[in-house]
C-alpha cells in the first residue's frame, strides 16, 4: 500500500466513523426539543423526564461528533492538499461557513442548554436546544453542499493558468440539484437513525421492566420513535427514488455501478440479488424484476440505462485512456444493504407500532432482540449509503475535473500516514468501546427521578447549587 | 485595502479569538491536577469552563476553515507540512474534548482520575504546539518552488519554535490561572490567584525574549514593534491587577497581551504567510495564496453578517454563567 490507499483508507475510516455519531446528533437533537416543547407547552413530568433521559445519551454520543468532526476539518490539508489546493476557491467557502453559522450555533447553546436548566427562564432554555437542532441542520446542509459539488461540479470554471477550479456563481453552488436532493435524503436517514434509537431503548425497558412508574413515558417515547422511524423511512425512499435519477443524469456511471449493469439495456431490470464471479466481470445468477431499475433511473419503465462498458468507452473518448470504472461488488452491495437495513429498521418499528395499539403493553421476546439490534441498522445503512456515493464517484475525487490519486498530499509520506492511520483507529477503537458503555449504562439506568418540586421564590436561586454541573 | 489583504486581518482576528478563549481553557486544564486537590475542587475548576470550551474550540475550526476557503494555498501547504505536530494536536483535542464530558458520566474515583490525566495532557500539547506551529509560520520553513513543505518533521524543532511554545504555554497557564481566580470563590480562587503569579513572571520572561528574539532575529516591522511593546504592558498590567487583587483587569490585562502578542506576528509576518527559508520566492504570501477576489467578496459579506451574530450570542453565554463558582455549589455526585 502506497500514501494514496492509506489516504483513502483513512478517510474512509474517519468518515464512516464520524457519520455514525452525526446522524443521531442531528436527529435526536430534534427530538430532545419535541420532547421538551411537548412537555413546556403541557407541563406534563413524563416529558420533562424523557427529554433529560434521551438528553444524556445525545450528550454522551455529541461529544464523539464533534471530536471527529474536528479530524475531518484538518484532514483535507493535510491528507489532501493538492486537491485543497484545487479546489480551495470554491470547496472552502461552504466549510468556512459551516463553522461560522453552525458549529458556533451547536455548541455554544449546548452549552446552554446543559448547564442552563436552572438559570434560564424556561421558555429561553427550551430555545437553546433548538438552536441546537438548527445548527446541526445548518451543518449538515453546507457540508453536503460541499460534497455534492465533487459530486456534480458547478457553479465554476478551470483556470488553465493557475491549474485551479475557480468559482464563478455561488448560488449554483447552494442550490445545486444534487445538494437539494442529498439534504432532505440524508436528514431522512438522520431522523431515522434517531427514531429507531428513541424505540429501541424505550421497547427495552417496557419488556424488560413492564409496569414501572416509567412505563408510560417509555410508551410515549416508543410511539414517538416508531413513528418517526416510518415516516423518516418513506422519506428517504422517496427522496432516494429522485436521487437515483439526478444520479443517472449526472453520473450514469454510479447508476449502472449500482446495478452492476455491463451491458447497455432498454428496459433494465432492477436486480436484487446477483452473484458474480470473483471479480465482478460477469455474473453468474441474479434475480431480477423486470423493468423496476429503467423506471429507478429515468422514471419510464420503458427507458434506456446505458451500461458500464458503454460509459467507459465513451469516458474513454472524453477523458482519454484509463478505468472510470468503480469498484463494482462494493457499489452494488452498498447500495443494497443501504436500503436493505434501512428498510429491515422501518418493518421493525412497524411491527413495534402493532404491538403497541390501543394500550397493549408489548411482551414479546423477539420484538426484544429485535430492539437489541434496531440501533445498528440504520446506522449501517447511513454507512453504506456513504460508502455507495463516495466510491461510486470513484476515480474521481471532483467528478469529471481531478481524479482521486491527484489530489493526495505529495509531501506526506507512507510513514507519515500508516503513523496517523494507525493513531486513529486505535483512538477511535478505544473510544468507541467507551461511549458504547456509557450509552448502554445510562440507557439502562431509566428515567431521571422527577425534580422536587421547586420553591420559587426566585432570590434564592443564587444560593442554590447547581442543579447540573460536570 | 484589498480583500485578500482583510482575510488576512479576518484570519489573524479568528485566531486571536481563540488563542484567547481556548487560551484560558487550556491553561485551566493544565492546571486541573495543581489546584483541584480533591474530587470537588476539581468539578470547580471544570465548571467554570464547562458551558464554554466547545464554543471557544470553534474558533480554530473557523479559523481553518477561513484558510482553506481564503487562501487554499496556504491551508494545504502548512496542515500538509505540519502533518506530525497537528496530528499531535488532534489528538490532544479529541481526549481533552470527549474527556470533559464523560468523567463525570460514573462515580468510580479511577475512571475519574482518568479522564483528568487526559484533560491534563489535552491541554498541554496544544497549549504548547500552537506555539510551536506559530513559531514555525513566523520564522518560515523550508519551502520549494512548488510551494511545497521541504522540511522534515525536526526541522519544527527548532529553538526558536520550542521557546514559541514554552511562551503560549506559560501563557496560557497564567491566563487560565486568572481566569479561575475570576471565576471561583474560596480558597481555590486564593490559590489560582498566587499561581498567575509565578506563571505570570514566567511567562512574561519568556515573552519579552521571544518577542524580542522575532523583531531582531526573524522579522519585524514598525507594527510589530508597537504591537510587541504593549503586549508586553498589557501583561505587566495584568499581573500587576493580579498581585492588586482586581481580577476584572488582571483577566482583561492577559487576555490582551494574548491578542497583541498575535497581532505582533501577524503584522510581522504580513505580506507573507507562509515565508520560505531556502528563497525568499519560494514564499507563499496574501498575493500568490489567496482566492479569487469573487469568492473572498463572498466570504466577506457572510463574515461582516455572522460573525457580530456569534460575538453577541457567546457574549451572552458568558453573561448567563457570570457567576462565580466554589465547592458548596457542585451538587452530590
Ligand atoms: C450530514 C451531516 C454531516 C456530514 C456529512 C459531516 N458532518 Fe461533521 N458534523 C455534523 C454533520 C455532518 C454535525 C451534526 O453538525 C456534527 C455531528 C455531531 C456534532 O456534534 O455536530 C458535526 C461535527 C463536526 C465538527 C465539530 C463541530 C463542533 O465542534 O461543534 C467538525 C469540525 C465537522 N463536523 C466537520 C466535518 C467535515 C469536514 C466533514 C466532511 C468530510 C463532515 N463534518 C461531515
Ligand atoms: C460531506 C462530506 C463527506 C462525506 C460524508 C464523505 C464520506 C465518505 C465515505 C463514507 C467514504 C468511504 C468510502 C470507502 O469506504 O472507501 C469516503 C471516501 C473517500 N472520500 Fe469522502 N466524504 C465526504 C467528503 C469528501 C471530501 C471533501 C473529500 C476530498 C478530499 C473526500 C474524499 C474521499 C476519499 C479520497 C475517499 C477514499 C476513497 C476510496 O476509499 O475509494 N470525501 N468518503
Ligand atoms: C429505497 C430506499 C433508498 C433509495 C432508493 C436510496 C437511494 C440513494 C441514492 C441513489 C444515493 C446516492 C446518491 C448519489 O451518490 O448521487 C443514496 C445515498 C445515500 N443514502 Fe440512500 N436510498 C435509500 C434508502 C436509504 C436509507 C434507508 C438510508 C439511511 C438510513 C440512506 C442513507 C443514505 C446516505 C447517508 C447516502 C449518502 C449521502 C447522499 O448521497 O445522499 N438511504 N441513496
Amino acid at each position: 500500500m502506497d500514501a494514496l490507499d492509506l489516504a483513502r483508507w483513512q478517510f474512509g475510516v474517519t468518515t464512516v466513523y464520524h457519520f455514525l455519531f452525526v446522524p443521531i446528533t442531528i436527529g435526536l437533537s430534534f427530538l430532545v426539543a419535541v420532547m421538551q416543547t411537548v412537555w413546556v407547552r403541557s407541563g406534563d413530568e413524563r416529558w420533562l423526564r424523557l427529554t433529560k433521559f434521551y438528553g444524556k445519551l445525545l450528550l454522551i454520543n455529541f461529544a464523539m461528533g464533534v471530536v471527529t468532526g474536528i479530524v475531518q476539518e484538518f484532514q483535507f490539508g493535510m491528507n489532501w492538499s493538492d486537491y485543497s489546493r484545487f479546489v480551495g476557491d470554491i470547496f472552502g467557502a461552504p466549510l468556512a461557513i459551516e463553522a461560522l453559522l453552525a458549529f458556533f450555533l451547536e455548541s455554544t447553546f449546548l452549552g446552554l442548554w446543559i448547564f442552563g436548566w436552572d438559570r434560564l427562564p424556561r421558555r429561553v432554555h427550551l430555545a437553546t436546544i433548538w438552536a441546537v437542532s438548527i445548527g446541526t441542520i445548518l451543518s449538515a446542509y453546507f457540508i453536503l453542499a460541499a460534497n455534492s459539488w465533487m459530486q456534480h461540479p458547478v457553479g465554476y470554471h478551470f483556470n488553465p493558468e493557475t491549474g485551479r477550479a475557480e468559482l464563478t456563481d455561488f448560488g449554483a453552488v447552494l442550490t445545486n440539484k444534487v445538494t437539494l436532493v442529498t439534504f432532505p435524503h440524508t436528514l431522512a436517514g438522520c431522523f431515522l437513525t434517531a427514531g429507531a434509537l428513541v424505540l429501541a431503548v424505550a421497547l427495552w425497558h417496557l419488556i424488560r421492566r413492564p409496569g414501572t412508574d416509567q412505563t408510560s413515558a417509555f410508551r410515549g417515547a416508543a410511539k414517538l420513535g416508531a413513528w418517526v422511524t416510518v415516516v423518516a423511512a418513506v422519506a428517504t425512499l422517496v427522496t432516494g427514488d429522485i436521487q437515483g435519477k439526478i444520479m443517472t443524469d449526472v453520473q450514469p456511471m454510479k447508476m449502472a455501478a449500482a446495478e452492476a449493469l455491463y451491458e447497455t439495456e432498454q428496459p433494465a431490470a432492477f436486480s436484487i440479488f446477483t452473484i458474480g464471479t470473483l471479480d465482478g466481470s460477469r455474473e453468474v445468477y441474479s434475480l431480477k424484476v423486470p423493468d423496476l431499475l429503467s423506471w429507478l433511473a429515468t422514471g419510464d419503465f420503458d427507458g434506456e440505462v446505458k451500461g458500464i462498458n458503454d460509459i467507459q468507452d465513451q469516458y474513454v473518448a472524453e477523458f482519454g485512456p484509463g478505468s472510470y470504472t468503480p469498484v463494482i461488488p462494493v457499489t452494488y452491495w452498498s447500495f443494497r444493504l443501504m436500503i436493505g437495513f434501512g428498510m429491515l429498521a422501518a418493518l421493525a418499528a412497524v411491527w413495534a407500532l402493532w404491538t403497541l395499539r390501543r394500550g397493549r403493553a408489548p411482551a414479546s421476546r423477539w420484538l426484544l432482540r429485535t430492539a437489541l439490534v434496531l440501533p445498528l441498522l440504520p446506522l449501517a445503512a447511513n454507512a453504506f449509503g456513504w460508502i455507495f456515493t463516495e466510491m461510486g464517484r470513484q476515480p474521481w475525487i471532483v467528478f469529471s475535473e481531478m481524479l482521486t490519486r491527484d489530489g493526495v498530499s505529495r509531501t506526506v509520506s507512507t510513514g507519515e500516514v500508516v503513523t496517523s492511520l494507525a493513531g486513529f483507529t486505535l483512538l477511535y477503537g478505544l473510544l468507541a468501546v467507551i461511549e458504547v458503555g456509557l450509552l448502554l449504562r445510562f440507557a439502562k439506568a431509566g428515567l431521571p427521578e422527577p425534580p422536587p418540586p421547586t420553591d420559587s421564590g426566585a432570590d434564592d436561586t443564587e444560593d442554590r447549587p447547581l442543579s447540573f454541573a460536570y | 485595502m484589498d480583500l485578500s489583504t482583510l482575510w488576512f486581518l479576518l484570519i489573524a482576528v479568528l485566531f486571536t479569538g481563540y488563542f484567547v478563549l481556548e487560551g484560558f481553557d487550556f491553561g485551566v486544564g493544565v492546571l486541573l491536577p495543581v489546584l483541584g486537590r480533591d474530587e470537588r475542587e476539581r468539578r470547580v475548576v471544570i465548571n467554570t469552563i464547562g458551558p464554554v470550551w466547545d464554543g471557544n474550540e470553534v474558533w480554530v475550526l473557523t479559523a481553518g476553515g477561513a484558510m482553506f476557503a481564503a487562501f487554499p494555498e496556504w491551508y494545504a501547504t502548512l496542515f500538509s507540512g505540519f502533518y506530525l505536530p497537528l496530528l499531535l494536536i488532534l489528538a490532544a483535542l479529541i481526549l481533552r474534548g470527549v474527556a470533559f464530558e464523560y468523567r463525570g458520566k460514573r462515580s468510580d474515583p479511577q475512571w475519574k482520575a482518568r479522564w483528568d490525566k487526559a484533560i491534563f495532557a489535552g491541554s498541554l500539547v496544544p497549549a504548547l504546539l500552537w506555539g510551536v506551529a506559530f513559531g514555525n509560520i513566523v520564522r518560515g520553513v523550508r519551502l520549494d518552488a512548488d510551494h511545497e513543505y521541504a522540511g522534515g518533521f525536526w526541522h519544527l524543532l527548532n529553538p526558536y519554535a520550542l521557546l514559541a511554545g514554552l511562551v503560549t504555554l506559560s501563557l496560557f497557564v497564567t491566563h487560565g490561572a486568572v481566569f479561575l481566580a475570576l471565576k471561583t470563590t474560596g480558597d481555590i480562587r486564593v490559590r489560582a490567584n498566587a499561581i498567575a503569579a509565578r506563571a505570570g513572571l514566567v511567562a512574561a520572561v519568556l515573552a519579552v525574549v521571544f518577542l524580542a528574539w522575532t523583531l531582531v532575529g526573524v522579522r519585524g516591522g514598525a507594527a510589530a514593534v508597537v504591537f510587541a511593546v504593549l503586549a508586553a504592558a498589557a501583561l505587566l498590567g495584568g499581573l500587576a491587577a493580579n498581585r492588586a487583587g482586581r481580577e476584572g483587569w488582571a483577566f482583561l490585562g492577559t487576555a490582551a497581551a494574548i491578542a497583541l502578542a498575535v497581532a505582533t506576528l501577524f503584522s510581522a509576518l504580513f505580506p507573507d504567510v507562509l515565508p520560505s527559508t531556502l528563497d525568499s520566492a519560494n514564499s507563499l504570501t496574501v498575493d500568490n495564496a489567496s482566492s479569487t477576489p469573487y469568492t473572498l467578496k463572498i466570504m466577506t459579506w457572510v463574515a461582516v453578517v455572522f460573525t457580530p451574530i456569534v460575538l453577541l450570542y457567546q457574549g451572552w453565554t458568558y453573561w448567563v454563567f457570570r457567576r462565580r463558582i466554589g465547592v458548596r455549589d457542585i451538587p452530590d455526585a
